[in-house]
């Protein structure tokens, strides 16, 4: 008897997503982006519906959370970051990230750069300590699961995305630092190996609020078996079921 | 700034001065060319019809010596190997119908002479190059692959072109959103001052969306759009002294384009965006001989006329001549055409990329191609004779004196093959050697810079056989794709050289479980004016032809790269093959190495092993290169193919390697690196089947052979299917989770960790 073919690599149906939650999770496109259409997919995959938002634009669709995906955004020319932070889009996303309501942003990799050119978080991003781009499956240690993209990691999970960039090493001064640490907002941490000399080797971390999140690997590119990291990898997907949740929750 | 800072040679100046002397030797013009196009246009050329017959009758776009030769491809097609060629030969690139509605393009190019000379831009623009082929067929393009050649990995030189070469791949094709999924690097002395930096790039789209770039119409406009024109990529020094017609402008710019990458991803989504609303009659992009090619090929293609005002380009340097104009390889550029009606639409999709545009003329029904410098006409010509008609030539071919000598001086008779290693021990060393040399060594320090996973669609990539990647995300569908060449082969024999670097893409293809179905050549030589070295070319072409018909898989595109030599040293002739294939659904490809839960999987050996050593790499570690390289049986490799597509469909297989350069040493070594998952092989029985030593076993490269990992309850039904198709199949051994090792049973055992050190030292050690 043959045995019962199984494709390992096929989409795992097992994984605890919110098919058609009625959650609008915008993701912005600048020149130069390329991640946009992966977290489009990622959060499609999660269960939201996915609303495209231009640069350009200056009205966020009323949607319900943000991803700025990571990509080569105006060819990082000057710096990773320094002219999206004047896009018409970053103004309202800036803006609805501080008001009262607070809305979920996160900001994935050249995303990251611009939050934190965006000053919605602290310190900055410079080119890794070996001077080359480098991809590869990344562990990361999730250290804060009370912001609205993480709420469904365990504490001190130990997760496996790409990390891929130029400009990935973190930097902020002492007390910036401190700061961080002392409020528990790094979020994920390189474990294993530090891949580009970032300080404290933060890969990721979050504002006050916990509302807006910004790391540099990609968990939208970890949502599918067969195309994640090692060819199986799925670790990411619970970035964007946990906004989900977090916003089904919320509004209940 | 006035227009009129030249003296322009004007169409009417040029009759009336027919004894004006012209540099078009400068130009890389011979003189019977130049006396060509003097009875051509029945006058002296301008000067700006000079530098447009130059640019395109010149090797690089006329393919003036290998035309009558690669005719071949097109000849030997057969309705069969028609049947889902959309485009062939002769377009941007060619075009495979996929079923469903979708169609994939791809071709390899080379990028080789810039990439020497500069090798961050060199390697930068080949990609940029390559894309906008893609992007003109009406394709998104989805991957990138590059295979590379450079010289002895540790001459001074050697790091300056690898961390040029690779950081300007990574750096150009990383900013377009493009995973690069595969391609070889190869390190050999004959490479040192030619490397090869191959580009291949694939393309994706709907049926009703694809494009070709012709100028239909009349009364359609002509626009340029994209990066501004300027002085870099001219056609050499030579090309610029030769039009100094004042000391005010820069003397000398580098002949090697400058790459902006982020202009190039803008220019693809917004071509995607114009094709998407239909709003181009045809496109073409502008590489090789700039606005000239571009012009003259929509033109020829189309209605048969053109009018443009060059004084309309968008510079980037006011002080350019009109020649000058016309030869620019600025990168970035498209030229499309555009129905009246729809030119606000196009304006509109410019101005939401911030793309600049201008609009230069329009197609006409004259026949002529006629350029305009503020309204004095500075050409006028047949557009068909600036871009098909240009010279042909059916140049010299000789068999080398040295061809007889070199295939008797085989490595079992030559010093290197006297005394090979035979113990366990010496067996152990010579395998940990292998995997560390260069041309076998792991190439993470490469791949590593480059981005593999953008795009969410890649199913497969480098180590692995193929690069995987998925097309249409509801069903699965998607494409397998491979490069291969061996230019020491091909040095022993160019005829079965071609056809071993087609049979192994062929099998790396099919290894991953893809049905091949189209072939592109980067057909890599030295110089067509050296008889031998035309000889290897013509003799390189009529293999691969052969073996392509043999195969049923057509070749839809590529690229010919003459001159690659130094003084009268060629390279090896180095025909690069790219092999597509296609997956029903890319989660049933099959991958190169077996993991920790396929333990106790047992091992087959399929095909047989004959004392081929020649040429192989372990000849070549010992300094040696001589005798044949190994037989060529297509009817074997097709078996083969058969066998393992089956088998990827039906799952039958956990893991598939092919057996190419380092024999079965090597690819045991490699499935076991993969995910770092031992194993246990008995070599006895392949011994006493195939009557070869331990050493042949190990090191030969013979053809048509793959190894496999096959579930316990999958080996019956696998051995009747393979004994079903009477290909020989051996059952070597078993996946070892427990072991931690390579055990060669009676003959060494090496930790996986021992392998894995050996395997990644070699590159950081050299390039840092």
């Amino acid at each position: 008897m043959p045995r019962t073919v199984e494709f390992p690599f096929l989409v795992d149906n097992t994984l605890p997503t919110f098919p058609n939650s009625g959650v609008k999770i915008g993701v912005v496109t600048f020149p130069g982006t390329l991640d946009d259409r992966d977290a489009a997919r990622a959060a499609r995959i999660a269960g939201a519906e996915v609303v495209p938002l231009w640069h350009a634009d200056d009205s966020l669709q009323d949607v319900d959370a943000v991803i700025i995906p990571g990509g080569f955004s105006y060819g990082d020319y000057l710096r990773a970051g320094a002219i999206s932070r004047f896009a018409p889009m970053m103004d309202k996303i800036v803006d609805a990230a501080n008001s009262d309501a607070k809305l979920p942003v996160l900001g994935i990799c050249n995303g990251f750069q611009i939050l934190t050119e965006s000053h919605l978080l602290p310190g900055s991003m410079i080119k890794n300590d070996h001077l080359h781009f480098i991809c590869r499956d990344q562990q990361l240690k999730v250290e804060n699961v009370n912001t609205r993209w993480t709420g469904l990691y365990e504490q001190d999970q130990v997760i496996t995305i790409p990390l891929k960039n130029q400009d990935g090493q973190y930097v902020a001064d002492a007390k910036t630092l401190d700061a961080l640490e002392a409020e528990g907002r790094v979020v994920f941490r390189y474990e294993g190996l530090n891949p580009n000399g970032s300080r404290n080797n933060i890969a990721g971390i979050t504002n006050e609020a916990g509302n807006v999140v910004g790391l540099m690997p990609h968990p939208e590119h970890a949502v599918e078996k067969g195309f994640g990291p090692d060819h199986t990898g799925t670790d990411g997907i619970y970035f964007f079921t946990s906004v989900i949740k977090h916003l089904l929750e919320a509004s209940k | 700034m006035s227009a009129q800072k030249f003296n322009i040679d004007t169409v009417e100046n040029a009759a009336a001065t027919p004894g004006e002397e012209q540099p078009w030797a400068e130009l890389g013009l011979k003189q019977d060319e130049y006396q060509r196009i003097v009875d051509l246009l029945g006058r002296r050329p301008t000067a700006a019809e000079l530098a447009m017959y130059s640019v395109m009758w010149s090797e690089h776009c006329s393919y003036k010596s290998s035309k009558i030769h690669l005719k071949k491809f097109g000849a030997k097609l057969d309705e069969a190997m028609k049947k889902d060629m959309m485009v062939g030969i002769g377009e941007n690139a060619g075009v495979t119908d996929l079923g469903d509605g979708w169609a994939v393009t791809f071709k390899v190019e080379s990028h080789n002479h810039p990439s020497f000379v500069e090798p961050y831009q060199g390697a930068a623009t080949g990609i940029g190059g390559i894309v906008r082929d893609i992007i003109s067929m009406g394709a998104r393009p989805v991957a990138v692959m590059d295979p590379l050649r450079f010289g002895a990995i540790d001459h001074p030189d050697t790091a300056r072109l690898v961390h040029g070469i690779v950081s300007g791949i990574g750096g150009y094709g990383n900013s377009l959103g493009l995973p690069n999924i595969g391609g070889e690097t190869v390190f050999d002395e004959v490479y040192q001052a030619n490397p090869l930096v191959n580009a291949l790039a694939v393309g994706v789209l709907r049926h009703e969306d694809l494009r070709l770039a012709n100028a239909s119409g009349v009364g359609n406009r002509v626009v340029l759009f994209g990066a501004r024109t300027g002085g870099d990529g001219i056609g050499g020094a030579s090309v610029l002294a030769s039009e100094s017609f004042d000391d005010t402008k820069p003397s000398k710019r580098p002949a090697v384009q400058v790459g902006d990458p982020f202009a190039e991803k803008v220019l693809i989504e917004c071509c995607l965006e114009l094709f998407k609303a239909e709003l181009v009659e045809g496109i073409q992009d502008l590489g090789a001989a700039g606005i000239s090619c571009a012009t003259s090929e929509l033109a020829s293609n189309g209605d048969g006329g053109m009018q443009v005002e060059l004084t309309d380009v968008l510079l980037r340097d006011p002080t350019l001549t009109p020649g000058e104009i016309l030869m620019s390889e600025s990168q970035e550029r498209m030229m499309a055409v555009v129905t009246p009606a729809k030119a606000e639409a196009f304006e509109a999709v410019m101005a939401k990329w911030g793309v600049e545009y201008s609009w230069l003329g329009e197609v006409t029904d004259t026949g002529r191609l006629i350029i305009t410098w503020d309204g004095e006409t500075i050409v006028d010509v047949d557009p068909r004779s600036v871009a098909h008609d240009g010279p042909t030539y059916d140049r010299p071919q000789t068999r080398p004196a040295r061809q007889d000598a070199l295939q008797a001086d085989t490595f079992r008779s030559s010093d290197a093959g006297a005394s090979l290693p035979a113990s366990g021990d010496e067996l152990r060393s010579s395998l940990l050697e292998l995997i560390a040399s260069p041309n076998l060594c792991d190439k993470s320090w490469i791949t590593n810079q480059y981005d593999r996973y953008v795009g969410g669609n890649t199913a497969q990539a480098m180590p692995d056989d193929a690069g995987v990647v998925r097309v249409d995300e509801a069903s699965g569908m998607g494409v397998g794709l491979a490069t291969d060449a061996n230019g020491r082969y091909a040095y022993l024999d160019p005829y079965a050289g071609a056809q071993l670097a087609l049979a192994e893409s062929y099998r790396n293809v099919a290894t991953t479980g893809a049905v091949p179905m189209a072939v592109t050549d980067c057909l890599n030589f030295g110089s067509p004016e050296d008889p031998e070295v035309m000889w290897q070319f013509v003799q390189a072409i009529d293999g691969l032809s052969d073996a392509c018909l043999e195969l049923q898989v057509p070749v839809t595109g590529g690229n010919v790269s003459l001159y690659n030599q130094t003084g009268t040293t060629a390279i090896h002739p180095t025909p690069v093959v790219g092999v597509l294939g296609r997956f029903d659904d890319v989660s049933r490809r099959t991958p190169s190495g077996w993991r920790e839960e396929h333990d106790g999987e047992a091992i087959y050996l399929l095909g047989t092993t004959s004392d081929e050593l020649d040429g192989s790499e372990f000849a070549n570690l010992r300094g040696h290169l001589g005798g044949l390289p190994p037989k060529v049986d297509l009817q074997a490799e097709k078996t083969l193919g058969q066998i393992l597509i089956s088998a990827s469909r039906d799952g039958m297989l956990d893991a598939a390697h092919d057996l190419s350069e380092g024999g079965l040493a090597a690819a045991l070594s490699e499935m076991v690196l993969r995910h770092g998952v031992g194993a246990r092989v008995n070599l006895e029985p392949l011994l006493q089947r195939d009557g070869v030593d331990a050493f042949t076993a190990l090191f030969s490269e013979s053809q048509g052979r793959v190894l496999v990992a096959v579930p316990r309850a999958e080996e019956e039904r696998f051995a009747d299917m393979v004994g079903m198709r009477e290909y020989p199949a051996l059952r070597l051994g078993v996946v070892d989770a427990e072991s931690g090792a390579l055990d060669v049973q009676d003959l060494f055992s090496v930790p996986v960790e021992e392998l894995r050190e050996a395997n990644t030292a070699t590159l950081a050690k050299h390039f840092g």
